[in-house]
């Protein structure tokens, strides 16, 4: 057994984390901004799909993957849209919408890839690694950490953006309001509908953004049904994260190291099944929840629609 | 912004705002029916009426809220369209809403700033300066760091009236203002309200209480059944004895019923009440808690921590406290909806640790919710059903898990004949009924079947008057009899004072003592209410 843990095993762990564990960070980010704002994003996986299947045509398309990230950007907020118009401003149940949004996503990128390549499945070029000068010279850590995309490094900053805007701006103090108690929020004279619908465009960037990375960094592929339950370990991962993005980037690296375990086992040739091996991601997402669920904080009006004066 | 109390122009006695004819139709009922006010500056306005009369609803029209169907509304004599929060604020009115419209996991500058902002970044030094104007001019103390749920309600109230100055109201909108406050916290709203009027603020003050009106307005407005029935402006008031006063407004807000509610707890004179006194005799014991402790569930503050209490037949034991102090858990785990994380109750000498909700029902222990809909009744099943919902399975109802249906209904029959429960038939669905019926259907299921002890949890909150008196006459006449207890908790002292023989005052889970009542009982109860208060 102690063959295998080397430290080609440790780094080639270390950036499959970075790698897996990226969309579940941006998704996760996005999925915590309508939390605060009071909105459950079933349908998160529904987003990330549509946004991974734009990315990876555009970029299959243009051959630019910056062209192919804004498209899977774009894609997010189409989607988010329907949660817009339907949860926040007809106020439908978000879990039946959202469940609705997921469903038909799967079968819109599956038959929108079916009808453009068929059986074929065209792979993208690699995205190019940026070494942090100094960093990524760090022995064993150095080249598997600091050597990443740099969409790698927009993303982790991203984390911070998210936390400074949620606890250093207006908007953000309408935002968690409006999760909290949307009617104080109202009677202060800001227009929830407002702040719930900037905050579901965002959700949508991000996971369209989360999604446009699995295809055309992490893959380098796409293939229907590819994010594979990504978007509900998302969602577990903003409930952990309790409304703090630093926590969710805590988070989604874990999973993230849990998904790339998964590989690195295979790799280095152990004698385990892999359909054990591939069931770790969601054993650690069921231990994680069996630990921690009881700390985890849902913000008070989540899933609530919100109509003014409702007797 | 400049200063805290922008007051406008004019004389101190100029109008400052005009309703005209302000009409609001809800599906089936005319909430606001062509409905005229005047607001003058530097006045407390009060406004006065029962649940359901309109008041709220007027002033959510003005606040923004609803949007009125007919009528104008006119601020500093310029007729303006309110349709949105926004514009309310914008036209200097404020409201403080009924239950608190603060955000209790945040602090209370946070919830200054809310709506405030100018800009992208939140300006935590700019709130803080205004916080500390204004809480020197109304002379109260506030933590601006402090979470807003772990403030007394009293101090909610407070910051809510800085927000709502904060915004440059100079017209604040308090909706039943002192009905979750103690005495003291009342003593400290009166005085925030003259130094409003200093200020030259105008106050509307929303109660259906009439000493309350009497004590605070300058002018008072009665509204009934969503219509303006009359108001006694200034002059009158000063010129009129208490009875000339009391007469005149039980006269607007129940025209030809007043020798008839003479007698109505809620409007005669308190002292009589409290002077009455109650057989002291009392039989024997028939509830006990020992030293109960009851664990809060997540985010739930009112705890219960060792409290002992002993209920006699023959005794109705009041149970006093501002909301959330831990009534609910504290009934709840008599009745066993919520366990008892130490201690004992005992029902006639028989410990009921072990016993589940149904065999305590059935041990005649009752528990009338405060809950009414949520947990009192099943809204979709018919009357006659939730009349027996609490004996499911069980004989005469049930045999042999068949349904006996003309069991059931003859048994609902006579309890809506015996209880006066206004529906159109035993199968019409509960929920449907008006508050004060399902109330009596609650009170009637709870009741029937040989009661021992009975937990009334607010038992009259937000009922009519009628519909009130109805409920304390079935208290009184459970436990008169000699063979039944109760325990009544309410928020209301007035109520306690009437119903109660002794009254026992619980805050933040603890007992603070309990008070005999008779004269002096009032005062008693309300030291130890703010004991409690300020005995963190």
């Amino acid at each position: 057994m102690d063959s295998i843990f080397t430290a080609d095993f440790f780094a080639a762990v270390l950036s499959g984390a970075i790698l897996a564990g990226m969309p579940l960070l941006l998704a996760a980010l996005g999925e915590t901004i309508s939390e605060q704002a009071g909105l459950l994003d079933i349908g998160l996986e529904g987003t990330m799909l549509l946004g991974a299947y734009a990315g990876f045509v555009v970029t299959n398309w243009t051959g630019s993957y910056w062209v192919g990230f804004l498209a899977a950007i774009a894609a997010g907020i189409a989607v988010s849209l329907l949660m817009v118009v339907f949860c926040v401003r007809m106020g439908r149940d978000q879990i039946v919408v959202g469940i609705a949004i997921l469903l038909s996503m799967e079968g819109l990128t599956s038959l929108l890839h079916a009808a453009q390549f068929g059986q074929s499945y065209p792979r993208l070029d690699a995205v190019p690694a940026v070494p942090i000068p100094g960093l990524s010279e760090i022995p064993v850590v150095g080249p598997s950490l600091f050597t990443q995309p740099l969409i790698v490094y927009i993303g982790v900053a991203l984390v911070f953006v998210v936390a400074g805007l949620l606890s250093r701006t207006n908007l953000g103090l309408d935002i968690r309001a409006a999760g909290r108690t949307p009617v104080a929020l109202d009677n202060a004279g800001v227009d929830v509908m407002k702040i719930r619908t900037v905050a579901a465009l965002c959700t949508g960037a991000l996971a369209g953004l989360g999604g446009g990375y699995l295809a055309i960094v992490t893959a380098g592929i796409f293939v229907p049904f590819m994010t594979g339950g990504l978007g509900f370990i998302a969602i577990v991962i903003a409930m952990l994260g309790r409304g703090r993005p630093v926590w969710v980037l805590i988070g989604s690296l874990l999973f993230g190291v849990a998904l790339s375990v998964a590989t690195a086992l295979q790799l280095a040739g152990i004698n385990v099944p892999t359909d054990v091996v591939q069931m770790l991601p969601f054993v650690t997402v069921i231990v994680a929840l069996a630990l921690f669920a009881r700390q985890s904080y849902l913000p008070a009006a989540l899933a609530q629609p919100f109509v003014r004066g409702r007797r | 912004m400049g200063s805290a109390f922008s007051s406008g122009s004019g004389s101190p006695d100029a109008v400052v705002l005009e309703l005209r004819g302000i009409t609001k139709v809800f599906p089936g009922v005319r909430a606001n029916d062509h409905v005229d006010l005047l607001v003058r500056r530097g006045e407390v306005h009060c406004l006065l009426g029962e649940n359901g009369a309109g008041k709220s609803t007027l002033m959510n029209v003005l606040a923004g809220i609803y949007m009125p169907d007919e009528g104008s509304i006119r601020i500093d004599g310029r007729e303006v369209s309110i349709s949105c929060p926004r514009d309310a604020i914008d036209l200097g009115v404020g409201m403080v809403h009924q239950h608190s419209s603060l955000i209790p996991d945040f602090t209370v500058l946070e919830n200054l700033m809310l709506g405030r902002g100018e800009g992208w970044r939140l300006s935590t030094g700019r709130a803080q300066d205004g916080l500390k104007r204004l809480t020197t001019t109304l002379g109260v103390a506030v933590d601006p760091g402090a979470e807003t749920g772990q403030l007394s309600l009293g101090q909610q109230q407070q910051v809510e009236i800085i927000k709502a100055l904060w915004q440059g109201s100079r017209i604040l909108i308090l909706d039943e203002p002192t009905s979750m406050l103690t005495p003291k916290g009342i003593e400290d709203l009166e005085r925030v309200l003259r130094q409003l009027k200093q200020q030259g603020l105008a106050v509307i003050f929303i109660t259906h209480k009439l000493r309350e009106a009497f004590a605070i307005g300058d002018r008072v407005s009665v509204l009934r059944q969503g219509r303006l029935q009359g108001t006694i402006d200034r002059e009158t008031m000063k010129a009129a004895s208490a009875t000339e006063m009391q007469r005149l407004v039980v006269e607007l807000m129940f025209p030809g019923e007043a020798e008839t509610l003479a007698h109505v707890a809620e409007l005669s004179d308190l002292s009589e009440l409290g002077g009455g006194g109650r057989a002291a005799t009392a039989g024997e014991p028939l509830l006990e808690l020992h030293e109960v402790v009851v664990a809060g569930q997540r985010g739930e503050i009112g705890i219960v921590e060792a409290i002992s209490l002993t209920i006699h037949a023959g005794e109705v034991l009041g149970v006093a406290g501002v909301d959330g102090n831990g009534q609910r858990p504290l009934a709840e785990a008599i009745v066993g909806q919520r366990p008892l994380a130490g201690g004992d109750v005992r029902l006639a000498g028989t410990s009921l640790r072990r016993l589940g909700i149904g065999a305590r029902q059935r041990r005649g222990l009752r528990y009338v919710t405060d809950d009414r809909l949520g947990e009192g009744i099943v809204g979709s099943m018919s009357v006659a059903l939730n009349l027996v919902s609490k004996r499911i399975g069980t004989a005469p109802f049930w045999v042999h898990g068949r349904t006996r249906p003309e069991v059931i209904a003859a048994h609902a029959e006579e309890l809506v004949r015996e209880y006066s429960v206004a529906t159109p038939s035993i199968h019409t669905p509960a929920g449907s009924l008006s508050g004060g019926n399902i109330q009596k259907v609650i009170v009637a299921r709870e009741l029937s079947l040989d009661p021992k002890v009975v937990v009334f949890n607010k038992p009259t909150y937000g009922l009519d008057v009628k519909t009130t008196a109805a409920v304390r006459a079935r208290i009184r006449g459970l436990v008169d009899g000699g063979a039944a207890g109760a325990l009544l908790i309410s928020t209301d002292l007035e109520e306690l004072l009437a119903l109660s023989d002794r009254v026992a005052v619980l805050s933040r889970g603890r007992l603070m003592g309990i008070v005999r009542n008779g004269p002096g009982a009032e005062q008693e109860i309300g030291a130890l209410m703010i004991g409690g208060e300020h005995g963190e």
